[in-house]
């Protein structure tokens, strides 16, 4: 009876085990095995015997070997744009929803209006509203500069109108900085409206009692109390900011945009953004080296947050 | 603890009545009125920050609506117009012959449909096997699956990519494999099978229990009791991988690069509309993203109690 329930069981298992087997835990392995290949053909499957040297290509700061090369872009433009984007993004992001949400909790009348309001970021789509943040900002008839007073400042795409205008890089990292953070607002204030709204009312009668100042109870009873669902946003957030894409797809086109390249780096390439541009050129190697590369930074950062945060943590 | 609370609480309200009547000493009722005034200073001010943030997340809807109505000159004016003084509803016309939409939709709807379907059914007979049927390592398996929803998908990608490409799966005129491409690495989610695992184990086992007396199998009970049961689980799981296929741009990039024909939705657009794009062109461009923007916004108008509650789940787990 117990061994043919057994085998029923693994039937029922079996689609999924498969489909995970063939593309999850296959590639995963043959990842690690691409990125130690070298000159790898991946249609053929040649390649000319194994070498370290697509992760130290791909770590090289300066290579010598002709101007503009692709080995530059991960140490000079894509990890710094992405590094950049987690430690702007991640921190705004949290505080601002966290606020919203405690706002949202202590309403009654207006709050599922307002609450489906701030969902609806959510169910876009990242390249079209992207699209429409690259108008919103727009330097020559672009809304955001008309509002603000400012004339033909470029912030994503260089001005018509003034002759050899060039996108200033702080500016372009502004704006989409502005679009990751409304982008990535609805989710997190959900969860933290879920988080607010399981806390026990007898601590608030209790500060009620002690007619503690409002800001006090947020500050000393809402975020402690919250402090499991914080951490879970910044874990899973900083792993989404690493992992930024689509943004720059949206808001920058498929080149990632060209920048004045005096002010930093020269375009938004994300780290994401060079795995899947060496995939285009068949140079999946480096693509595969790039990748691990990012795993282990994800993996040190999620290490570190949870070790560093697991004595604040209120569960 | 509680007789305590009480104790305060009648102290307070004592003091004060007691105070109020004395009239000496109002002290205590001017600082119940100050903070009643407080209270509904600090909700004005909640309501209008609110507001400002709420005006902040609809403005890029309002204005991509907006435009998508404007003519090429009155987009091109200094001063921005905030509402359109002449409707342009060719801006539409134009925005769906050039991404030439009904391909656009076709192929979405193929990919999504079958995409979905495909993905619940591993999920309900995973997610069953999970519950409800018991076997050795059953624990373990699950810890190992939700363990792998860690890894970075990137790395899968680039595998993926390989082993579609050489099943052929990549080039062009081969429909079938372009399209199988899309769909089949797509047919399992570690995330909805916790989902409705979660959902199964719910039900309860009487209903089980008196089902096998009833003579019914583990077959006919899943699919005749479990599924009717986890029908709003399962909506939820249905309109997320719908509006995960309609949003889905890096894996059919790369599958479709240069093969217009099977381009999905979103590569349609970017493609159609690259960034540098005249001015003037403003006004097709938006009433594109209004053309994709539109039925997820009508999903989430009608479903959006099982979207949002799916996508809660996410951080409840703890």
């Amino acid at each position: 009876m117990e061994s043919k329930n057994n085998w029923k069981a693994w039937l029922y298992l079996a689609p999924v085990i498969i489909l995970l087997a063939v593309f999850t835990f296959y590639p995963i392995i043959n990842s690690f095995y691409v990125s130690f290949l070298k000159d790898y053909n991946y249609l053929t499957g040649a390649h000319k015997g194994f070498t370290f040297d697509n992760y130290l290509l791909v770590l090289t700061p300066f290579k010598k070997s002709g101007p503009g090369s692709m080995f530059e872009e991960v140490m000079q433009t894509a990890l710094p744009n992405t590094l950049l984007l987690t430690v702007i993004t991640v921190p705004i992001s949290i505080v601002l929803s966290l606020l919203i949400a405690l706002g949202l909790n202590s309403i009654k009348v207006l709050k599922k209006f307002f609450q489906t309001v701030f969902f609806m970021p959510y169910v876009t789509n990242a390249i079209a509203i992207g699209m429409v943040f690259s108008v919103v900002f727009a330097s020559d008839y672009g809304v955001f500069n008309n509002i603000f007073g400012l004339h033909n400042v470029s912030w994503i795409i260089p001005s018509e109108i003034v002759t050899g205008d060039k996108v200033n890089y702080w500016r372009a990292l502004f704006a989409i900085c502005f679009y990751i953070v409304w982008h990535s607002l609805p989710y997190k204030i959900l969860i933290f409206l879920g988080g607010l709204q399981n806390i026990d009312a007898q601590y608030y009668d209790a500060a009620k009692i002690d007619s503690a100042p409002k800001w006090k109870v947020a500050l000393k009873i809402t975020v402690p109390l919250l402090s499991p669902q914080i951490l879970y946003m910044m874990i899973t957030s900083f792993i989404g900011a690493f992992k930024e894409y689509n943004s720059v797809i949206g808001l920058f086109g498929k080149t990632g945009g060209t920048f004045d390249k005096t002010t930093g780096p020269r375009s938004m390439r994300t780290m994401v953004f060079f795995i899947y541009d060496m995939v285009a050129q068949n140079k999946v190697h480096y693509a595969s080296a790039a990748s691990i590369f990012l795993f282990i930074i994800i993996m040190l950062f999620t290490l570190v947050q949870s070790k560093v945060s697991k004595r604040r943590v209120h569960y | 603890m509680k007789a305590k609370k009480v104790d305060y609480k009648y102290a307070a309200d004592t003091s004060g009545y007691v105070l109020a009547l004395s009239g000496s000493d109002s002290s205590t009722e001017t600082k119940q009125r100050l903070s009643k005034a407080g209270h509904i200073v600090s909700l004005i001010i909640t309501y209008a920050l609110l507001a400002i943030a709420g005006l902040v997340i609809v403005f890029p809807f309002y204005w991509m609506i907006i435009t998508s109505l404007k003519s090429g000159e009155e987009i091109q004016q200094t001063i921005q117009t905030f509402y359109p003084h002449f409707i342009r509803w060719e801006n539409y016309t134009e925005a769906l012959t050039r991404l030439d939409f009904v391909t656009l939709l076709r192929n979405t709807l193929i990919v999504g449909i079958i995409s979905t379907i495909g993905t619940v059914i591993t999920t309900i007979l995973a997610a069953y096997a999970f519950a409800r049927l018991q076997f050795k390592g059953r624990d373990l398996v699950f810890a190992f699956l939700l363990g792998s929803m860690m890894i970075p998908g990137e790395m899968m990608v680039i595998s993926n990519y390989i082993s579609v490409s050489r099943l052929g799966w990549t080039q062009g005129g081969n429909y079938v494999g372009n399209f199988a491409a899309m769909i089949v690495p797509f047919w399992v989610s570690i995330f909805y099978i916790y989902l409705l695992r979660q959902n199964f184990k719910q039900i309860p086992n009487e209903l089980y229990l008196a089902a096998k007396v009833d003579g019914k199998s583990d077959w006919e009970f899943l699919w005749k009791v479990m599924v009717p049961l986890a029908m709003p689980t399962l909506t939820t799981i249905f309109i997320l991988k719908l509006m995960g296929a309609w949003n889905s741009y890096v894996w059919p990039n790369l599958i479709a690069s240069g093969h217009k024909e099977i381009f999905l939705i979103t590569n349609g657009l970017r493609e159609t509309f690259s960034s540098v794009e005249r001015i003037d062109d403003y006004g097709a461009q938006m009433a594109a993203t209004v053309i994709v923007t539109v039925p997820l916004l009508l999903l989430f108008v009608f479903f959006r109690k099982y979207i949002m509650r799916g996508v809660g789940r996410a951080g409840i787990k703890g």
